[in-house]
């Protein structure tokens, strides 16, 4: 447990306004976001978060508060998106934690000063790289993995030293709520606070001057915040949804690809930023592949998709209006199909036929629906690819490892991953972010520690050996110049020698 | 223009040429050798443009160039290379690595105080990591951009590496254009709108800012090398470099031994009078020159001080006592202007400057390891130099940029190269072992989700102190039983010794 300071008296106010369990917290006003970041400015100049066993601490204390409130973050998810259990611990809750352990295990390497090579003018300084904390940094998460997305970049946040306002998303508004209610009773109250300002005051709350912002969400939403941070001068780092196309070659094991790609496009109901968005697949294989996803799409959910506990429900309406229309309007149903509005339910939907003109290509699926393209061969599949924008995930499915090269090569995204979805983003050691239009920046692991913060160059010299640095001052004299020519023909054989000013 | 030169560059990148190493080491040794063969018209270009000394060019732009280019062509291999990462349990069987990627095309927005180092040093980067690149230089510093624009085409790839000349309205044109990334360097309010164009495109920025770098002078130091070197820093290239210390700060008790110090340096650089000198520079335009004098306006000289409008000459002029609130003390100078204020000690100095934006460069004068260090670690600026000034720009190891108002991104060396590459997580699985996935795959139960959790486990050899302890106890425990093991084997297999002994005792 943190010693922290118990919370204001406004928050107790605003938890007893509260009449039911999961009705959620009124809005974080502008002015309040305005003060919370000045208490916050103030806890970092103080010098708060800065120590490294107070960074140990807060990090414990996050794991500590996973633990002890599983349950209510497994009901808070079934709430909001009708998260089975499973998922919520497998893909939030444990990666928030594992996070957090490597960064515990690793924070007292991360934070000592990196010696740099020197040159010759420099072999008798100190040259290091010393990692500062930014001061109050500011996290938006995304409503489809509501703890992980908030929670990971906080875990980077507070292993570098800085202070964070965290907004989860309105449109989980229990999981906010549990969040808000919960992380002042284990983080301390001056650093950390969480904020629910609608998507609609972003802009305004970034514009208070933060020191980073760190959004992950869509794209319209990610421009506007972009757009704001750039007024104040303020480094972003954005993850953006988008379409990850997924290509599933003819040389592949259609049943191993299908159950992969079924299991990474049908959990959380299809509502995912990193799921395969849709399939490129290859004219032979395609009655195959469909006919193995149908298989495989009965093994998970059974017959009926909304009787089981494994499958999940859209978020809200407007996300179920949104995701049927597409599913109305584009390609052959082969798959799936029945929809129920009452429950926000979309059974778990498979097209073919779908062309490139069709409006579920237009715009991103966050739903559990599957288009499929048929595509002749490889070099299609990459001119296809190239034509969009670049998205945050690329997905291959190939035995001939020639193509995956390709694949790889010949296209950019995010991250890249060959026979299976998701892993990529799941690994604390590998950057995850987007390229182009998916985002800017990359977190997970030691790439959150290094987003969150300074990298200060220090070079320490003495004033001795005057004789030396002489040579750089005026008067200018040819003498001087030709010494100093001559010594840069020394680096021609071993670079960066010679700087000898 | 600007939209077909854009144009032109972005096919001829996604023609592919830039893909191979060798087309990158090509170019890369073309530019070395442009700024080689044409030193003599750049040293002219950049006299015309800001009275540069012909040694100054060198020394301050063309060296630091040329070990960039050298850096990049002997690294590049290793810096293109895919970098491999540490797998969990669950990929032990994979291939994971960072693979570094080109971005797509670059703009380089350059500035006019040293166009060639500023605009060609991102250029190098943008080459080394298979970019296209559109380059802008400075219109200020007309006659270097003209030479640039007349002689880059006849050295590097003319589709790849177009450069675009022009005052507000062509760059305006230029960012209305979308970007892989942008790579500014220059004053924080076009750095705003620079971001801000990018923002609608989503393009990630680079902003080498400026702002004002303090230079805290202890009591306790070698005051006459503190002077000499602070000298140099600030009035090289007539006092517009953007690491240039702005002012000092320093306590009473020493303002008039660092004033001395500074006059009998500037005797020694310049001479008497520095506009006879030929190594003193001048201001770039008549709009900075009156900007620099308007700065001036109400404070005495205590050197320097005198102008000439007609060759925009500004005298090195130091001036001390300077309140903190004055105008002079608000926005960076960009000249050769030097105010000292005065604090009370180190604490006082540290204060102030955490009390104003977070600058470009600190500098620190003091013999106290300890307290320099303190000072270090107390305050957070781009980058620290101690018992000098500018030099950590010149390491290309270490990372050089602005936080906060100074920049954002760093560049330098193999940090270039990184800051305009896209930095890939690949996972490269195959399809086969699908048993060991079968447990993530619904409907699911407690046994599965146990086992997801151990194999999601990171990390996967716990290297805390704990398990160090029971490990070590238990190889111990582990040896213990096995010497007793063979010990007891020994004696059951050598019946020969028992036989002896049970000989002996019959006997």
């Amino acid at each position: 447990m943190s010693t922290a300071a118990s919370p204001s008296p406004a928050q107790w106010f605003k938890t007893l306004r509260r009449t039911r369990l999961g009705e959620p917290c009124l809005r974080t006003y502008l002015l309040e976001c305005g003060e919370l970041l000045k208490r916050a400015k103030a806890a970092f100049q103080a010098g708060r978060p800065i120590k490294e066993s107070f960074r140990l601490a807060q990090l414990e204390a996050v794991v500590q508060m996973l633990v002890e409130h599983e349950c209510d973050f497994v009901e808070a998810l079934g709430r909001d998106l009708h998260k089975p259990r499973f998922e919520t611990v497998v893909s939030e809750l444990i990666l928030v934690k594992n996070e957090a352990l490597h960064a515990i295990n690793n924070l007292k390497k991360w934070m000592q000063p990196q010696h740099v090579e020197r040159n010759l003018s420099t072999t008798l300084d100190e040259c290091v790289v010393v990692n500062e904390p930014l001061g109050v940094v500011f996290i938006v998460g995304a409503w489809s993995s509501p703890v992980q997305l908030c929670l990971v970049p906080l875990v980077g946040a507070i292993a570098a030293g800085n202070c964070a306002i965290i907004n989860p998303s309105e449109h989980t508004p229990h999981t906010a709520e549990l969040l808000h209610r919960l992380i002042p009773s284990y983080l301390d109250n001056e650093c950390f606070h969480v904020i629910l300002a609608g998507m609609n005051n972003l802009a305004d709350v970034v514009e208070l001057k933060f020191d980073h912002v760190f959004f992950i969400g869509n794209r319209e939403e990610g421009s506007r915040v972009a757009q704001a941070a750039a007024r104040t001068l303020t480094p972003i780092t954005l993850v953006l949804s988008g379409k990850n196309p997924c290509y599933v070659d003819q040389q592949c094991d259609i049943s191993t690809a299908a159950q992969r790609i079924a299991w990474a496009r049908f959990h959380n109901a299809g509502q995912s930023l990193v799921a395969p968005d849709y399939i490129l697949c290859h004219v032979d294989v395609k009655a195959r592949l469909v006919h193995a996803l149908k298989c495989c799409l009965l093994q998970f959910y059974g017959t009926d998709p909304q009787e089981s506990r494994s499958f999940g429900r859209m978020v809200n309406l407007e996300s179920f209006n949104r995701t049927r229309d597409l599913l109305w309007r584009s390609g052959k149903l082969a798959v799936g199909g029945q929809v129920i509005e009452a429950q926000k339910y979309i059974a778990p939907t498979i097209l073919t036929e779908v062309m490139e003109s069709d409006p579920i290509m237009q715009h991103e699926v966050f739903g559990p629906v599957l288009p499929i393209l048929d595509i002749n061969n490889v070099d299609d599949a990459i001119a296809f690819i190239n034509k969009q924008e670049k998205p945050l995930c690329l997905y291959a499915y190939s035995s001939n490892s020639k193509v995956i090269s390709r694949l790889m090569s010949e296209t950019s995204s995010g991250s890249f991953c060959s026979n299976d979805s998701i892993l990529q983003s799941l690994m604390v050691v590998l950057p995850f972010g987007g390229v182009g239009a998916s985002g800017m920046g990359s977190y997970h692991g030691r790439n959150s520690f290094d987003t969150f913060s300074h990298r200060k160059s220090c070079l320490l010299r003495g004033t001795r050996f005057e004789c030396v640095t002489y040579l750089r001052y005026p008067p200018y004299e040819d003498r001087n110049l030709s010494l100093m020519t001559w010594a840069s023909t020394l680096s021609q054989k071993s670079q960066g020698w010679c700087q000898l000013l | 223009m600007e939209r077909q030169a854009v144009k032109m560059s972005r096919e001829a990148f996604l023609s592919g040429r830039t893909k191979p190493l060798e087309f990158r080491l090509q170019q890369l040794s073309a530019l070395l050798r442009m700024i080689t063969e044409r030193q003599t018209e750049i040293a002219t270009a950049l006299k015309q443009d800001i009275n540069r000394s012909q040694y100054d060019t060198p020394l301050l732009e063309l060296i630091g160039l040329e070990n960039e280019i050298n850096l990049a062509i002997a690294k590049l291999a290793e810096w293109a290379a895919p970098r491999p990462v540490e797998r969990n349990l669950l990929t032990i069987s994979d291939e994971v690595y960072i693979q570094p990627q080109p971005l797509g095309v670059v703009l380089i927005i350059g500035a006019w105080n040293y166009p060639w180092a500023v605009t060609l040093s991102p250029l190098v980067g943008a080459i080394a990591a298979g970019n296209a690149a559109v380059v802008k230089p400075s219109e200020l510093s007309e006659c270097s951009s003209l030479l640039l624009r007349a002689l880059l085409p006849r050295y590097l790839d003319q589709d790849l590496y177009p450069v675009v000349t022009g005052g507000v309205s062509e760059t305006q044109e230029l960012l209305k254009q979308r970007f892989d990334h942008i790579f500014f360097t220059g004053s924080g309010s076009v750095g705003r709108l620079v971001m801000e164009a990018a923002s609608r495109h989503l393009t990630p920025v680079t902003l080498e800012l400026g702002g004002k770098s303090p230079c805290y002078i202890d009591k306790d130091c070698d005051l006459r090398v503190a002077c000499r070197r602070v000298t140099w820093g600030k009035f090289v290239n007539c006092g517009q470099t953007c690491i240039a210390p702005d002012y000092i700060l320093c306590e009473p008790s020493v303002q008039g031994r660092v004033v001395e110090g500074i006059r009998l340096t500037l005797l020694e650089f310049y001479g008497a009078d520095p506009k006879c000198s030929p190594d003193y520079s001048r201001i770039i335009n008549q709009r900075h020159y009156n900007r620099v004098m308007s700065l001036m306006e109400g404070h005495a000289a205590v050197l320097g001080g005198q102008s000439d409008p007609s060759q925009r000459y500004i005298a090195p002029t130091v001036l001390k006592d300077v309140p903190p609130h004055s105008r002079l003390m608000q926005e960076e100078i960009f000249g050769p202007i030097l105010p000292i204020v005065t604090v009370r000690d180190m604490d006082d100095a540290i204060q102030f400057v955490n009390e104003r934006e977070k600058p470009l460069a600190l500098y620190i004068f003091c013999s106290d390891k300890k307290a320099a260090r303190r000072m270090v670690e107390e305050t957070t600026s781009g980058g620290v130099t101690v018992n000098d000034v500018m030099m950590h720009y010149t390491l290309s190891s270490l990372p050089f940029g602005g936080v906060g108002q100074s920049g954002i991104g760093r560049y330098h060396g193999r940090h270039t190269f990184d800051q305009l590459s896209h930095m890939r997580g690949c996972l490269v699985r195959s399809l086969g072992m699908e048993s060991v996935n079968l447990a993530r795959y619904p409907p699911q139960d407690r046994q599965r989700a146990r086992r997801v959790r151990m194999a999601l486990r990171s990390p996967m050899i716990d290297f805390s102190k704990r398990t160090f302890v029971w490990a070590v106890s238990a190889t111990v425990v582990a040896f213990g039983l096995f010497i007793t093991l063979l010990v007891i084997l020994l004696i059951a297999s050598g019946l020969n010794c028992t036989c002896w002994y049970w000989h002996g005792f019959y006997n």
